[in-house]
Order: structure tokens, then sequence, then C-alpha cells
């Protein structure tokens, strides 16, 4: 006789992965209704990173708060600094410098060039790829050691300022990273041979938990993932804040190249794609930085106005938002963060029925979550 | 043991069992779980990765508790992981060593006033070494990891007691 998965007798059965498993990236627990081998539920268990971030915003004055956005979401420090700063100052109504702009540019979109670097590495280490990440990881070293140049930092930078940034660029910045645009272009392609194209990894990934457009749009899917569903949405481009819209740039949109719109393998190309559009927008930013002031004025006991403000920035791994209501005081009265991974979470169970359970490592890495952003 | 070693070629060393396993064995091939919490796990990542190459000291990661001598604490604890922590901590077999990296591991660092973050590893599991630093740089976690093989050399006994 032979045996199929009809004429199998299987078991249910209750698994748990995580918190602490290699794959996971981070401390994240599924726990997972079997049958057999196929997956019929997933319920992510999340809080094993809960810090309290928002809770100590309101006991903390506005400029002190700037160092624990880097750790909301440590894989992209500058783009959080930079959306709380960005919040504050439309709170306040602060002008900034336009040199100070640009430089919250260059460093925003190099974080995100070394963020997708750990994303697609990560993806491809979890499904066995061990060389990819290694050479990523040459090249993440060098951003590491801009940013380090700049703010003294390898990875929780606080240099981002309310009306500003912390210090100016310091010698030899320029041509540093100039040499590492170069280097890295030259790199993502020996990576993108490695592994894009290599038939086994895109077999892994082609047609694995496909998120359709209108599930991505009703769980509030954001970023990449979003794209890759095939919807063309970059708030960079069509709600350009900071000076993104002087940049010229394209958006990549998943059309299911390998297999259907908004596969796992969609998701992965639209952070190999997004990398070559940071590096054009590093290059036009570096291009076009003016002379001037780094830091607007700000008065030291710093007091916005009563009221609230929300703002939202595309971060690597989706849109970012934080909301900051001010009281007219020191102390912000309630900061709340709206996480794109949070959300990302949220879709697993509607899309990962009926996959493989060794399949749910790629969705996990093809999702790109990162666990802090979702507990705070 | 004098008549032996006269008898024997020069490059033949004579040594005690316990030193061997223990001294030699244990400090040059330290396995270290690959477990993290929070943003530290990504220096203790790139500590491992191309640049500072913990490989050259013999630390390769482990996924699994069972296969490792060295739990690198990277990052918050908090209430509720901190069970976990202990649980897998207990799944390590002995000799096993502890390296708590980062300021929130060692004391609670910048959430130390937070509701729901455990003040420091110590709490709860014995820490050998104390990593500080918010994240730590990969150079202090290998003067760390450095520290810790000291202190092997100088364990006196095969097996260690019960801690």
């Amino acid at each position: 006789m032979v045996t199929t998965r009809s004429t199998l007798r299987t078991q249910e059965m209750l698994l748990n992965m995580g918190p602490h498993h290699p794959s996971t990236h981070g401390v994240l627990r599924l726990i997972l209704r079997l049958d057999g081998e196929v997956v019929e539920e997933v319920f992510p268990d999340i809080g094993y990173l809960h810090r309290g971030i928002e809770k100590i915003g309101e006991s903390l004055t506005y400029k002190q708060f700037i160092p624990y956005t880097d750790r909301v979401e440590y894989l992209a420090s500058m783009n959080v600094n930079h959306l709380y700063c960005m919040a504050v100052e439309k709170l306040a109504g602060i002008e900034v410098p336009e040199r100070a702009e640009y430089i919250r540019v260059i460093m925003t979109e190099l974080n995100r060039i070394i963020s997708h670097i750990i994303g697609c590495g990560a993806l491809a280490m979890d499904l066995g790829a061990f060389t990819p990440f290694l050479y990523g990881v040459v090249e993440r070293e060098k951003v590491n050691d801009l940013f380090e140049m700049t703010c003294g930092q390898r990875l929780t930078y606080n240099y981002m300022r309310i009306g500003g940034v912390s210090q100016d660029l310091p010698e030899g910045f320029v041509e540093k990273t100039y040499a590492f645009l170069e280097e890295m272009e030259r790199r993502w392609d020996e990576i993108n041979r490695l592994i894009t194209e290599n038939e086994i990894f895109v077999q892994r990934l082609a047609d694995v938990a496909v998120l359709t457009e209108a599930d991505a749009l009703s769980y509030n899917i954001t970023g990449p993932n979003l794209r890759a569903s095939g919807v063309d949405w970059d708030l960079r481009r069509d709600m350009p804040y900071s000076v993104y819209d002087r940049f010229d740039f394209d958006v990549p949109i998943g059309k299911g190249e390998r297999g259907t719109v908004g596969d796992c393998y969609d998701r992965y190309l639209m952070r190999v794609r997004e990398t070559y559009e940071s590096l054009k927008i590093v290059r036009q930013a570096l291009d076009g930085l003016p002379e001037g002031e780094v830091q607007a004025k700000v008065s030291k006991v710093f007091k916005p106005p009563k009221g609230e403000v929300y703002m939202r920035a595309e971060n690597p791994r989706g849109e970012m938002a934080v909301y900051i209501e001010s009281d007219g005081s020191t102390k912000p009265s309630r900061i709340k963060f709206k996480t794109p991974s949070f959300n990302s979470l949220g879709v697993f169970n509607k899309i990962c029925r009926g996959q493989m359970l060794s399949d749910l490592v790629a969705v996990i890495g093809s999702f790109d979550i990162v666990l802090p952003e979702v507990d705070r | 043991m004098g008549l032996l070693e006269h008898k024997l070629p020069e490059n033949v060393f004579f040594t005690k069992l316990d030193q061997l396993t223990m001294r030699w064995g244990l400090r040059n091939s330290l396995w270290y779980m690959l477990f993290a919490t929070a943003c530290c796990a990504i220096e203790l990542m790139q500590t491992g990765m191309s640049r500072y190459d913990f490989d050259r000291f013999g630390m390769i990661p482990r996924a699994t508790p069972r296969q490792s001598d060295l739990m690198i604490v990277a990052g918050t604890v908090t209430y509720k992981m901190a069970l976990r922590i202990k649980r897998l901590y207990g799944q390590m077999p002995e000799p096993k060593y502890v390296i708590s990296m980062g300021s929130c591991a060692n004391c609670g660092g910048g959430f130390v006033h937070s509701y729901s973050v455990l003040n420091g590893v110590d709490k709860i599991i014995p820490v050998d070494v104390y990593v500080p630093g918010c994240p730590p740089r990969p150079e202090a976690l290998m003067e760390g990891c450095m520290k810790l093989m000291e202190k092997i050399d100088q364990e006196p006994r095969l097996v260690r007691s019960a801690r």
C-alpha cells in the first residue's frame, strides 16, 4: 500500500519553538499545533523581551529618551533615532538645518543597508548557507566603522538630537563612504551570485507562505513585506519626510519571479533590491551634501507645547510610527511605538497553515522579524 | 615515572589527566551556546563572524545547551525570560561557565528602573565573568573570554563541586 497523507494515520501534536531557538531571531516562542510535519496552527507567544521602554519614556525628558529609542530596534537604531527626533520636532515646530537632514538620510540609509545584510544573511544561514552571512558581515563591519568614527558607537548610536545631529561628520567620512559604496555594490553582486539565483535556495523559498495583497493590507503589513505582495507603497516616495523628495530612487515591487506574488522568495528579493536603492540614495546625498550648521537652536530645558503628534517613517522592516503626547512639561506624558514586526507576527497563523514545519524557519527569516521591536 | 620519561624521546610529555582534560582541553574548545536576548546579541554574533573570529580561540557556537560549555548571556533579562535562562543553564553539562555580557545582564543597565527587567542575571545563575558596556565592543568580549580561560587554568579539580 502506498502511504500518502490521506492514508497515513497521524496524530496532532503541540510543539514549542523557542524562546531559545537559533532561528527565531531573538526570543520568540511559537506554539505549534502539528499534524505530522504539517503546521496546523501557530500561536506566537511574545513578551520575552518586554523592557517597558514606553513606560520608561514617561519618566525621562525628551532629550534623555533618545538613547532608549536605539534599543527599540537595535538593527536599525539610526532609523528609530530619526523617527523619534522628527516626531518631537514636528510637535515643537523646530526647523532642522539642511546639512543635518542630509546627514540623517545618509545615516538612516546606511543603517538600512546593514540591516538588510543581517536580514538576508540570517535567512540564508537559517536555510543552511553560512557563507553569504560571513561575506555580508565584512561589509557590515565597514559601516560600523563609519558610524563609530561619527558618533563613537558600533551598535546603539544615540547620534541624532532634537533639531539636528550631535556632531558634524568627521574628517574623511565622505571619502570612506564613497569607497564603501563601491565595495558594497560589488560585494552585494557577489552575495547575489551565491544565493539569489541558487536553485536550492530558490526552491526553499518559492511558493512558501504566500501572503496575498488583500491579506497584507488587512493585517497592516508594511515595508518590504507589503511591497513583496505587490502593493506599490513606500513612505519615502509617497509621503516624503525629511529630504527624501530630493532623491531619485526606485521602489521594487514583488512580481512573483520564481513563484507566486508574495511568497518568501519575493520578500527576500525586496530586501536585496532595496539595498541597491539605498546605495543610490546614499550616493546622491553625499553628492549634494550642503555646508552649514548641523544643529538648530533648541533651548536647554526643552518644553514642547501641549498637544500630541503621530509620526511615521519607513524603517528596514516596514513603517514604524511613534505617538507622543505632551502636557507642556519637560517630560512626555505618553510615548507609544507602532512597530512593523508586531504586525508581521500577527499574520503568521494565517499564512503558515498547511506549511511544513521546516519551512517555518524560512517564513520567520523572510519576514525579518526582530523581537525587541515586537516587545519594546 | 622518571624512568619512563628517561626512556622516551623528547617529544613525548607527561601530564595528569585532570590537567589535560580540564585545563588544556576545555580552555581551548570553549563551545558557547548560541543564545541571545537583546542588543548585545548582534555584537556577540559579529564577534563570531569575519573580522573578530571567535573560532581562533576554539569557540564555536552550538545551538543546544547540552553541547555547550559556556553560556554568554547577551542582553536584557526580563522576568519572563529569567526562568527559561535558569532552565537552559540547568540543561548544560558540567563543567559550565557563564559570561554576563553588557550592562543589562550585569545589573539591569539602562532598564534598571523598569517594571519587567531582572537587575542582573547573577540573581538566578552564577556568573564567572562580567563584561561591561552597552553593548561591549567585540574586543571587550574577547578580553572577557580570555579572562575566563585564565580562570579555567587555575581550576583545581577535574569535577567542579556543585554550586
